[in-house]
Order: C-alpha cells, then structure tokens, then sequence
C-alpha cells in the first residue's frame, strides 16, 4: 500500500514512541490533531499499525522470569497451500510468541516462551513433533538478552555527556 | 609578591570579550535537575560504525602524523561527498584541507587573507567565534543585523550599505547559529552579485548543511554561479555526523587560496589526528544513512518547538535548517539576560540569551532542539509555566498597562 507522506511521518512518529499526546504528534507532523486520529484509525483499520506493545525486561522481576528458546523446524509443504498450514496452525499455541518462515536449513523458526524448561520441552513433545508435517526440531534455549527490536537492554543507553550550555 | 601579567598581554587579546556563554554555564552547571536547550551539538552519539573504525584505527597502530592537508583517502572522499552531495568539484590534492574542527579552518581563512584593518563583515545574529577570530587576524569585524521580519536574512542592500573599501571579505554561515535560518538559491545569487561587484572574498560556513529541513535542495555557496572562485567552503563532520568531541572539519577552496592556508596550518598544528581520520573515512562511505535518521528526528523536533512556543506567545519564526529556534521574548518585557537567568531560577531550564550572539539578537533566546522529545516537552510545559508567572506579577505591578 502506498502512504502519503503524512502518513509515513506520522508512522515514524508513533514508532519512536507512541505515548506521546495527539497534539504532539500533530506539531511534530505539521498536520492537525484531527488529521492524526483519522490517520492512526485508517492504519489500525488497515492493520499496518497492528499493536502497541510495551518492551519489559522481565528478567529483572523477581517470579517473572521467562524460559526462552528458539526452535528450528523442518517441516514437509503440502500441496495446493506450502508452509501456510502448518505455520498458521503452530501460530496458534498461545506458547508461541514468533514464527517465521526461513531460507536455508530449515524451515521455520518459532520462539516459545515458558515458565520452566520443562514447561518448554513439553510443548516440544507434545504439541510441536506430532504435527503430521513436522519432520524435525531443534530447540535452543536463550541464555540472555543482550538487544531486542533494537533495543540494548543493558549499557546500550550511553549518558548524555554534553556540557549544559554550549556555543 | 604578585607579579603582574597584563602589561605582558597582547593588546588584541585583552580588548576581547569573553563569550557570553561562558557566564550561563558557570550558572547552570552548578545546578541540579536542570534541563538544557542551550547545549550547540546533537544529542545523537557518533554512529557506532564510525566509532568502530576509529577504534580499529587505533588498535592497528595508526598513531603516526599524516600529511598536512589530512590523509589522502579521506581528502578523497570529501572531494566525492562535496561533489555528489553539493555539486562542486574539488581536487583532493590540492584544493582541500582537513582540519582541527570547521574553527581551525576559520581560523586558517583569516588569517591568509587580512591585513591590519582588513574589514569583514558578519551578519548578526551570529555565531560568537567569528569577530574575535577577525580580530585575532587583526581585521576589523563590522555586523549587519537582521531581524525576524526577513527571517534573520542578509538583503543585498544591506550588504551594500555595509561595504567601504576596506571591506575584503563576508562570512556566510547557512543554515545560521543561533537563527536557525537558511539562505535559498536566489537569496544567495542576490548576494553573490554585490559581492561580484566588490572583488569580495567569501567565507562559507556550511557546517549545517546536513540539518536542513524543506524540500528545496541546499546550496552550497560555491555553487553559486561564478562565487567558486571567490568562495572558501569550510565544513565537518561535527553537526551533520554527530562528531562534535572528534574536533574534525574542512575547508575547500581554489588551489592559490589552499596553499596559503597550509603554509600556516603545517606550522601551527602540522595535520590533524590519525586516527580520526580513519573514523571520519567510514563516516563519510557508509554512514550517510545514519545522518537522513538524524536528520529527519530533528526536523519533528524542529516543527513541535516553533508550533508549542507560537502557541504560548513566544513568536518564533521557522528556521530552515540547524538545531536551533530564535524566539523572540520581547513580548514578557524582560531583557534576554533577564528572561534566561529567571527562568533558570525558576524553573531550572536552560536556553541561552539571544544578546550573546550580537546586539541584534537582543529580545530573543535560543533554544537548542538537540534533546529528546521527552525533555523538550518537559522543557516548553515549565517555560509555558514561567510566562505565566510573568503576566500574573506584570498584572500585580502595573494593572492599568495590562489590563486591555
């Protein structure tokens, strides 16, 4: 679909930060608040703003803590609908928390998240290997965060060492 | 006893001021919590490819001098980046020096080409480096104002009025620190005809070159029809690159004017730093990117500052290009000096009184965009807070005056 340049500013915007005030991003835009609601209300309508969500290191929670792991999968096309049914049907498991399909040595690559490792290798066992298609798994746990969607979670943000006032 | 220095001074020295600036920052750096607007460098870190190669830079051994004019692989890509960006052509051999900062190129253009009374002339407001390097060179500065009714743009009439015969040359600085306002292709032809007509030299300061918010394209003043030969470009990596702290700029110019340049530079800094160098290299092959991001959070920021600033009374007009926006604060009453010191007081937001930036600038404050939007918005609620204050004890003072 192709966006007007308002649109795209507007994108960029929320984006960055989707907190900010409607008049904010109007300013920023240089367009009217009016125009900013209809426009965010066209792409949610359009689904190209799908969600707002909010990047939490739950590490750092004491009861909180995620199990990661990254699952390779290989997994035979069907006829008439290739990797889309399997896919969409893995997508399902509310366990699943990223799926995508792969160039190379396998096909694709899931992100489950867990509770307990066991948590993990059960969902592994028991919902993910028997699907008619799957023909093979690799799981790889995830040892720590170091960036997510472009986010540093730790020594990423550097200081502001500027002088205050400065010619 | 105390032994007494100032008979020992220079006498250009000691008829200089001391900048304007300096004051603020004694004040505001002794503050906690405060937020800055006056800071005059991008809030964006070096991008991390350019930093990586200075680093690498460093850990293969590269500690040695280069030659003068700066390595000529980087004098190389400047040529490329100056001619693909700007459309002016430069030999890397002779024709370009990389320098300690766009000041030390300053520097270098005035002190080739003035003798004692030389005139250059300056529009104000303006940056504070530019008259004390013409005195240290030992011309003689003369300002020409400008106000927002042109939006702080030189007219050719005004720099016609300003020549005499002493006059020998005019620095240029678009887009403009403090205004933030930036010359188009036929205000600079406008120019460049006066300029023609009185065998001027022209020192073009385009270190904002990068931060240029419409659609039209920049001009670079030596693109302007028959100006290359009269025109010495200084540039950098500073502002567009976010490479403030790397002290790296540059100037081009026709080969008899280089030569000149680097005679002085090879004696008073011999070249500028090895390793630097290599990070400005890959700044310039594969960091444009990084410089359209930048460029395009500042221009946001830019639109949020004069829309919320006109909102709450503070007319401000729209600056092409820089970090800054030029309010006027005329209609609080108070002096430039009197609104930043209160408002630091007060409210611990610090902006940098317009007068520092020549006489013209009295009646404005500059505030520097180069923050996060997090800040900035923090920053317009408390000075929004602080004009509030000032009418409610106008009111208390003088009724009668406010009342319609």
């Amino acid at each position: 679909m192709k966006l007007t340049h308002e649109e795209l500013e507007i994108l960029k915007i929320i984006e960055e930060n989707h907190r900010l005030p409607v008049e904010t991003i109007a300013a920023m835009a240089m367009v009217s608040e009016e125009t900013v609601k209809k426009t965010i209300k066209k792409l949610e309508d359009q689904k190209i703003i799908i969600s707002y969500p909010t990047l939490i290191d739950w590490s750092k929670v004491d009861g909180q803590e995620n199990v990661v792991a990254m699952i390779d999968v290989k997994v035979t096309p069907k006829r008439g609908v290739g990797f889309d049914e399997v896919a969409e049907r893995i997508a399902r498991f509310p366990e699943v928390s990223s799926l995508y399909l792969m160039s190379g040595a396998y096909d694709l690559s899931i992100t489950v998240e867990g509770k307990t490792m066991q948590q993990i290798a059960k969902f592994v066992s028991e919902k993910l290997s028997p699907i008619e298609s799957v023909v093979s798994t690799t799981t790889h746990f995830m040892l720590k965060k170091y960036k997510h969607d472009g986010v540093i979670f730790e020594g990423g943000d550097e200081k502001d060492r500027r002088m205050v006032v400065s010619p | 006893m105390k032994h007494e220095y100032s008979h020992y001074f220079s006498e250009v020295v000691k008829d200089l001021k001391p900048s304007g600036i300096r004051k603020f920052f004694d004040l505001a750096a002794s503050m906690e919590g405060v937020i800055s607007l006056g800071v005059g460098e991008p809030d964006f870190i070096t991008p991390w490819g350019t930093r990586e190669a200075a680093i690498l830079s460093l850990e293969q051994g590269y500690t040695s001098y280069t030659a003068n004019a700066g390595l000529l692989e980087l004098r190389e890509e400047i040529s490329k980046y100056l001619s693909t960006r700007f459309g002016v052509q430069y030999d890397p051999t002779n024709q370009i020096i990389v320098t300690i900062g766009a000041s030390q190129a300053l520097d270098l253009a005035f002190r080739a080409i003035l003798n004692q009374g030389d005139e250059v002339l300056i529009v104000e407001p303006t940056f504070v480096s530019y008259a004390p390097l013409v005195s240290i060179a030992g011309g003689k500065p003369v300002a020409i104002s400008t106000s927002p009714e042109n939006g702080f743009k030189v007219t050719p009439e005004q720099l016609e009025a300003a020549i005499t015969e002493r006059t020998k040359a005019i620095l240029l600085c678009s887009p403009n620190n403090p205004t933030g306002s930036m010359l188009n292709k036929s205000e600079l032809e406008a120019i460049a005809e006066v300029i023609e007509k009185h065998d001027l030299i022209v020192l073009s300061d385009e270190i904002y070159s990068e931060l240029v918010y419409e659609d039209e394209p920049y001009t670079s003043f030596a693109a302007v029809k028959g100006m290359y030969e009269r025109t010495i470009l200084i540039n950098g990596f500073s502002k567009g690159f976010a490479m403030t702290g790397w002290r790296l700029g540059f100037l081009a110019a026709p080969s008899e004017l280089v030569s000149v340049m680097l005679k002085i530079f090879q004696y008073t800094t011999m070249c500028a730093p090895h390793m630097m160098q290599h990070g400005a290299i890959e700044a310039l092959r594969n960091g444009y990117h990084e410089v359209e991001t930048m460029r395009a959070s500042y221009r946001r920021r830019r639109n949020y500052m004069v829309q919320t600033l006109n909102e709450m009374g503070l007319d401000c007009h729209m600056p092409g290009g820089a970090f800054y926006v030029f309010p006027s604060i005329k209609s609080t009453g108070l002096s430039s000096e009197q609104f930043a010191e209160e408002l630091l007081m007060q409210e611990k937001v610090a902006v940098v009184p317009g007068n520092v930036f020549g006489e013209s600038g009295e009646g404005f404050i500059r505030c520097s965009y180069a923050t996060s939007m997090q800040q900035l918005q923090e920053a317009m609620k408390r000075i929004q807070r602080f004009i509030e204050t000032i009418k409610i004890n106008r009111k208390e003072k003088c009724p009668a005056e406010v009342s319609n």
